[in-house]
């Protein structure tokens, strides 16, 4: 099986800090991949090459067997590959139903065949929003939400663009266990649709739920790659997490 | 309301404008009106970049004034018919507005403004230094006191009138066709959140371009047939401070996100200036616009539609 993301030996740097050095990673269509790192391992920087946010260094990105170096972040959406944002960055001044029109006027209607009418626009929005639970609040703006809705919120959007792999930075920080629940269970219905998943997190719990590979970053560096309950045992990781 | 029955609407309106002040037959309502209406052409267009995309352009004048040095540039060349000189303005400030798009739209925030002033300066240097178009000295700018169209006669403040009537239809009904457009919600998009927003396919630096380009033309076409207005055209009176102050100051009071906002500032801004004008003195202009401005951005910082909307989502989410 060919892979569906390929990550190619990528290296990015910030003046004299190497955020990146050397990273190798794949994802095969339909998996669901938890990244983990301490803070500042470059999980996120990572996150921003693949999807076009910043262009890495040397090293290149495959998605869907195209090669995506140079590409904008917008074609990079346009070609499937989603993201959520770490902090929730929803358009302010936009009702949740306009900030989900967005991806679908500006990438769903874009690939020929789809969406072509107002109306097919209008009844997509009502479905992701109902697939969140936040139907009811379609005129509602984004500040009228609490945090566990705008996470829910940004994964809707990021959903919108109808990708093949979602990339979901952080969507569960700060939340109570309840809510963490909540948007795990809304991940694995995602990936039963057949939406290959990227998890970054902090909370293990949640990882090793959800995580069919474990992945872990240090400084820049891949430390581990495998099945979850071989990676957290890994002397390497255990020392990047808990000093020697 | 679909945007046909919009155009009716404005243009019908424009037409009652027209009769009244046709009615009205003093000349001095044609000079106030023209210059109303030329702010509100200028602030509309301001607001296409400022307010929907939400990148503030210190630049007015520069667009302005090239608008209408273009009509000098031609009138010394080619005399040529007034709705082709706007066309022309158009066009010349609209592939300025685009090129200064593509050169200064990787800068952010404050910066792209102070670039935008910069362009102002630069263009009136060039026109300073240009002897062609008048230089420093400026240019005159003779127009007969009648337009001939066949038998008819008309007063040519009358069809200078006229012509920015229908340039502030037009520039109205653009604005409104692209809020409700696909391209609205992109503009939109990039005042909110550019990250987000090109997270979401949204090609942000193209629709910046759009934008700058579309601004640009406006505000060349409301300079176009200002020479003509004015009858001496002279860099400092083209490049006055009063066209950025003011193109910014109306879309704030009158509220940046709609195209309303913009026509409702210009009419009460530009109205208390003609006020002042004719009462107090033309210096009084700009302590005007301060004051209206200081007082907006206290009372009502999402302007006068920014705040009637408010009140009408609170009532209904009350009831």
């Amino acid at each position: 099986m060919t892979a569906l993301l390929h990550v190619d030996n990528i290296s990015k740097r910030f003046g004299g800090f190497v955020a990146l050095d050397g990273i190798n990673l794949e994802v095969q269509p339909g998996e669901r991949l938890g990244l983990i790192g301490p803070n500042g391992s470059g999980k996120s920087t990572l996150v921003n090459c693949i999807c076009g946010t910043l262009q890495n260094e040397t090293g290149n990105v495959l998605f869907d067997g195209r090669t995506m170096d140079g590409l904008a972040a917008h074609q990079r959406t346009h070609q499937g590959l989603a993201r959520s944002f770490q902090l929730p960055r929803p358009f302010h001044s936009m009702s949740l139903a306009d900030n989900l029109r967005v991806p679908l006027l500006y990438t769903v209607h874009a690939r020929p065949g789809q969406l072509r009418t107002p109306a097919d626009v209008e009844a997509r929005c009502g479905e992701l929003l109902t697939m969140v639970g936040l139907a009811s609040k379609a005129k509602q703006r984004p500040r009228d939400l609490t945090q566990v809705e705008m996470r829910k919120l940004e994964l809707a959007r990021a959903m919108a663009a109808e990708p093949k792999l979602l990339i979901a930075d952080e969507s569960m920080a700060g939340l109570s266990h309840s809510e963490i629940e909540d948007i795990l269970s809304l991940l694995m219905e995602l990936n039963g649709r057949g939406i290959t998943i990227i998890l970054i997190e902090h909370i293990m719990s949640a990882v090793m739920k959800f995580s069919q590979r474990l992945a872990v970053l240090v400084s820049g560096k891949k430390v581990a790659d495998g099945k979850p309950e071989d990676v957290v045992r890994d002397p390497e990781v255990v020392r990047a997490y808990l000093g020697q | 309301m679909s945007t046909i029955k919009f155009s009716i609407i404005t243009a019908a309106v424009g037409l009652a404008v027209l009769v009244f002040a046709h009615w009205f037959g003093v000349d001095y309502v044609y000079f106030a009106g023209y210059t109303i209406l030329q702010f509100i052409v200028l602030s509309t267009a301001w607001n296409i970049l400022g307010g929907y995309c939400g990148y503030v352009n210190f630049g007015t004048a520069a667009f302005f004034a090239l608008g209408a040095y273009s009509s000098v540039f031609w009138y010394n060349f080619f005399p040529l018919p007034i709705p082709v000189l706007i066309v022309l303005g158009a066009v010349g400030s609209g592939i300025v507005g685009f090129g200064m798009g593509y050169l200064t739209l990787r800068l952010r925030g404050a910066f792209f403004s102070i670039a935008t002033l910069a362009l102002a300066v630069v263009l009136q240097t060039l026109v300073v230094n240009w002897d062609f178009v008048g230089g420093s000295r400026g240019a005159y700018i003779l127009h007969p006191e009648n337009l001939e169209i066949g038998s008819v006669s008309v007063h040519y403040i009358e069809y200078l009138f006229t012509l920015m009537l229908v340039l502030t239809v037009v520039a109205l009904v653009t604005a409104r066709i692209i809020e409700r457009s696909q391209l609205g919600y992109g503009f939109a998009t990039i005042r909110d959140d550019e990250l987000a927003a090109e997270a979401c396919g949204v090609p942000t630096l193209r629709l910046k371009l759009i934008a700058t380009t579309l601004s640009g033309a406006f505000m060349g076409m409301a300079g176009a047939p200002f020479p003509y207005y004015i009858g001496y055209l002279q860099p400092q009176s083209a490049f006055a401070l009063d066209y950025a102050v003011n193109s910014i100051a109306m879309p704030m009071i009158g509220g940046t996100q709609s195209w309303i906002g913009p026509l409702i500032g210009a009419i009460v801004l530009g109205s208390a200036q003609q006020y002042a004008t004719v009462t107090i003195s033309s210096a009084v202009n700009l302590l005007i616009v301060g004051l209206m401005l200081v007082g907006f951005v206290i009372i009502a910082p999402n302007g006068l539609y920014g705040l009637v909307e408010e009140q009408w989502r609170r009532r209904r989410r009350k009831s």
